[in-house]
């Protein structure tokens, strides 16, 4: 193996080891189980998108509509709970079931309308954005709302979703991990398995790299890019019910960034280990890479305001290294 | 009498890390003559494409163009010196977007002297001059997508040739053209000849290079193995130096089919065509010859579940087949290798094994994990099985050559045992190292199995089946042993002539 090859393959681990390291020299508490936590914490819910973003793009579809999804997952839970005086479980299922049909309206308009992948979850996400607004006429939901109708809403989130957001479990210190970041290690192994270790996943690379060729080997291509639609909408509302959970309200306002911070990550992903292609793992790293970064930056008095252009600046370096060195370097 | 040389090179040297693909190579071209270049698939043919065309730079040697050197640094410097090539890819020489008239004077629409505003009028002008000139009979007017390929090749030449250029490089002009189509375009040369062009034709179509050749030039490893002059020209020499060894040709041992393995009866896959009926044994290894365009993958594809036929039923091993896709296909035994691998067959993002295991993963995993190790012995096994020239399993597919990966594909297809096992033509863009290996290798193995071979070269029938079917306007026409064959019969069956005795 060339240096070159060296440095394409594992140029963004050592990056990401480097900048730990220099982090906790130069900024005092960075090395912290405390901090660590807080850095996963900080990516659970955009990682959870990315990784589900990932599945579309393994196929060579690509998912906008992720972060509405799970916005529209969060007004539904607060919706449910708040309004409906739903229980917990009800919330989730609602959730899911947003996700699913998401999914599903989104694969059909893909494969069976032929709706270019861009427009099609562009559209969805319009539609999405401007659906969770017409429950309440706009207005975010919390306990004591006044309703489009003027009655007062009085439900309130249930302490089981609740825990969701803000339950910490013991792990070597006393309440330290959330349960955010233990769904979000759990679903990145999961989806890690599947695409790396199923004949599913493989054959969804098939389909993302040469759909006429999976199709002629017997891949039932347009059920496989559905069901990728199908796992992109299920993680975001996964994503949505975290967020609920952890604002305890329907906040019209939240998630903004919830798209561009996911896309990003599962970009990144791209660059780790040099493969050039979406993958589960350089989408998980991605999104701790961003974070780390934030993090670090933040604890040594980085204004917030910096933080886009500093993801901004990652982004952009690693797709110059996917589309330039690595690509170079496979001819 | 040779005219003097146009276009020299010498000593050309060129490698990619640390393959040296081409190697010292000289040739000369003189006015109004066409050489053809031959050279098996990784013999260095498109890379010297690339170096005269001013794509790559070489490492060593030089050009002389008209007694001047040459040294383009761009396609665009090759052109305006004078030297045009027309690609193998025809889609790359025209612009779908625009109409007719507009690709034909495209490359005046920049460099030096091109006037700022557009002018259809001008253009049209233009254009007309240009077709003119080469009696090009086409609908200036006409939008690319809606012109055949044979067509849009003659508007990619005439546009290289709006240059006036002293020589015209053409890579496998004719590879998917059909007969009539090809005639057309050596009409076309002919005249460029009598213009004083010098023409390097670079085929492997021996049919082809018999119709056009002045003098031929055989490429192997990046070298020169021998260049050919004396009338009349010595064709059987000329293919032993390009590969390297005798070529036995036509010595089959022919078999008898076995057991009746498919039958169809009645079977219409295009409206308007006649139905037809089919019986293929076990053992046996049927080619199905006829030109492109004839209906050869629509037949294949009706057999593969991609289409339902019009009318008529097919039986498989005693039992009904009705494929309703290619799922249902593989399951039932019926293996494809689809034309044109790089569109239909390679995953490029999968290294060899990968490739390999593609229809099989169901078989080769277990409770839907996938078993890599598995994967790897059976593409261990193929390998070894078909002589694929590859450093492991692990290989990107893009790192072989032409021949390989088709040995790839085939190898993907011959893991499992199949029933019916076809491959549309398997030969195309293949050496003929690889194909005789292929072929000599789908021979060995048809037991157990019924062979089904579409192509659009005789030869390529000639040389691996034991029947010959041949196919015209969507149906079958012909059925031959091949043995005692009487050409003449054949090609007029091919050709579509009406053919007495044939019902």
């Amino acid at each position: 193996m060339t240096l070159r090859e060296l440095a394409v393959r594992y140029g963004f681990l050592v990056l990401l080891v480097v900048l730990v390291a220099y982090f906790a020299v130069a900024a005092e508490g960075f090395a912290s189980p405390q901090s660590a936590v807080f850095i996963f914490q900080s990516v659970a819910i955009t990682g959870v998108l990315a990784l589900g973003v990932t599945a579309t793009l393994v196929v060579g579809g690509f998912d906008l509509s992720i972060g509405s999804v799970a916005t529209t997952a969060m007004m539904a839970a607060a919706y449910v709970m708040v309004v409906l005086d739903g229980n917990a479980l009800l919330a989730v299922a609602i959730c899911l079931a947003i996700g699913v049909v998401v999914g599903l309206i989104n694969g059909f308009l893909i494969v069976f309308m032929r709706v270019p992948d861009l427009l099609a979850t562009l559209g969805m996400m319009f539609l999405l954005v401007g659906l969770q607004r017409i429950p309440t006429e706009g207005r975010s939901i919390a306990t004591g709302m006044t309703m489009p109708d003027g009655s007062v809403a009085d439900g309130t989130f249930s302490p089981a979703f609740l825990a969701l957001g803000r339950h910490r479990f013991d792990f070597f210190l006393p309440n330290l991990v959330p349960v955010s970041v233990v769904v979000l290690l759990i679903l990145a192994a999961a989806i890690w398995f599947f695409l790396e270790y199923t004949r599913f996943g493989r054959t969804m690379y098939a389909v993302g790299s040469n759909e006429r060729a999976a199709a002629l080997a017997g891949a039932p291509v347009k059920a496989y890019k559905i069901w990728a639609y199908v796992i992109s909408g299920i993680f975001a509302s996964i994503g949505g019910i975290l967020l609920a959970a952890r604002l305890g309200r329907g906040d019209i306002a939240s998630g903004n960034n919830l798209l561009l911070d996911s896309v990003a990550a599962a970009l990144i992903g791209f660059a780790v280990l040099g493969v050039a292609r979406p993958n589960a793992f350089g989408t998980a790293v991605g999104a701790l890479f961003v974070g780390v970064l934030l993090q670090g930056l933040t604890m040594m008095n980085a204004p917030y305001y910096t933080q886009d252009f500093v993801k901004g600046a990652v982004l952009v370096v690693a797709l110059v290294f996917t589309f330039a060195l690595s690509g170079a370097s496979r001819r | 009498m040779r005219a003097p040389a146009v276009f020299r090179l010498v000593g050309l040297e060129k490698s990619f890390g640390p393959n040296k693909v081409l190697d010292g190579v000289s040739l000369e071209l003189a006015a109004g003559e066409v050489t053809v270049l031959m050279g098996a698939n990784g013999a260095g043919k498109s890379t010297l494409v690339r170096v005269i065309s001013g794509v790559y730079r070489p490492e060593a040697g030089s050009m002389e163009l008209d007694g001047a050197p040459f040294v383009p640094h761009t396609p665009a410097e090759a052109i305006r010196a004078g030297l045009v090539t027309v690609h193998q890819n025809i889609n790359d020489g025209v612009v779908a977007a625009l109409d007719v008239a507009t690709n034909l004077t495209l490359d005046r629409l920049n460099g030096a002297g091109a006037p700022l505003l557009f002018n259809p009028r001008r253009v049209r002008r233009e254009a007309r001059a240009v077709a003119d000139r080469m009696g090009l009979a086409v609908d200036l007017g006409a939008r690319i997508p809606d012109l055949s390929l044979a067509d849009r090749q003659m508007v990619a030449i005439a546009r290289a040739m709006a240059h006036e250029p002293k020589v015209l490089v053409l890579d496998e002009p004719t590879s998917s053209l059909s007969g009539a189509e090809a005639e057309r375009l050596f009409a076309l040369i002919g005249r460029l000849k009598a213009h004083g062009v010098a023409v390097l034709y670079i085929s492997h179509r021996m049919s082809d290079i018999r119709r056009l050749a002045d003098r031929i030039v055989a490429l192997r490893d990046g070298g020169i193995a021998g260049a050919f002059e004396k009338k009349p020209l010595d064709y059987e020499g000329a293919v032993n130096a390009m590969l390297g060894r005798k070529v036995s040709a036509g010595t089959l041992d022919l078999r008898e089919a076995g057991v009746s393995v498919f039958t169809a009866k009645g079977l219409q896959i295009e409206p308007g065509a006649r139905p037809f009926s089919l019986s293929l044994g076990d053992g046996e290894v049927v080619a199905v010859a006829g030109l492109v365009g004839v209906g050869k993958t629509a037949l294949a594809e009706t057999l593969f579940g991609i289409r339902r036929p019009l009318a008529g039923s097919m039986r498989l091993a005693g039992s009904a087949y009705q494929p309703a896709s290619p799922k249902e296909a593989i399951a039932a035994g019926v293996f494809l290798v689809a034309k044109d691998r790089g569109e239909n067959g390679i995953v490029p993002a999968f290294n060899v094994y990968e490739n390999i295991s593609l229809p099989f993963l169901q078989r080769l995993a277990r409770f839907g994990v996938s078993q890599r190790r598995a994967e790897r012995a059976v593409a261990r096994r193929q390998i070894a099985d078909l002589g694929i020239v590859c450093r492991s399993e692990k290989d990107d597919m893009a790192t072989l050559s032409g021949g390989n990966q088709q040995k790839v594909m085939v190898a993907r297809w011959m893991a499992e045992q199949a029933r019916l096992f076809i491959l549309d033509e398997p030969f195309q863009g293949v050496d003929i190292a690889a194909r005789r290996d292929i072929a000599a290798k789908l021979r060995a193995s048809a037991a157990g199995r019924a062979t089904l071979i579409f192509v659009t070269e005789l030869d390529e029938a000639l040389e691996t089946a034991d029947r010959i079917l041949v196919m015209s306007e969507g149906t079958i026409v012909g059925a031959h042993r091949n043995q005692g064959l009487r050409m003449e019969r054949l090609l007029a069956e091919i050709a579509g002539q009406p053919v007495r005795g044939v019902a």
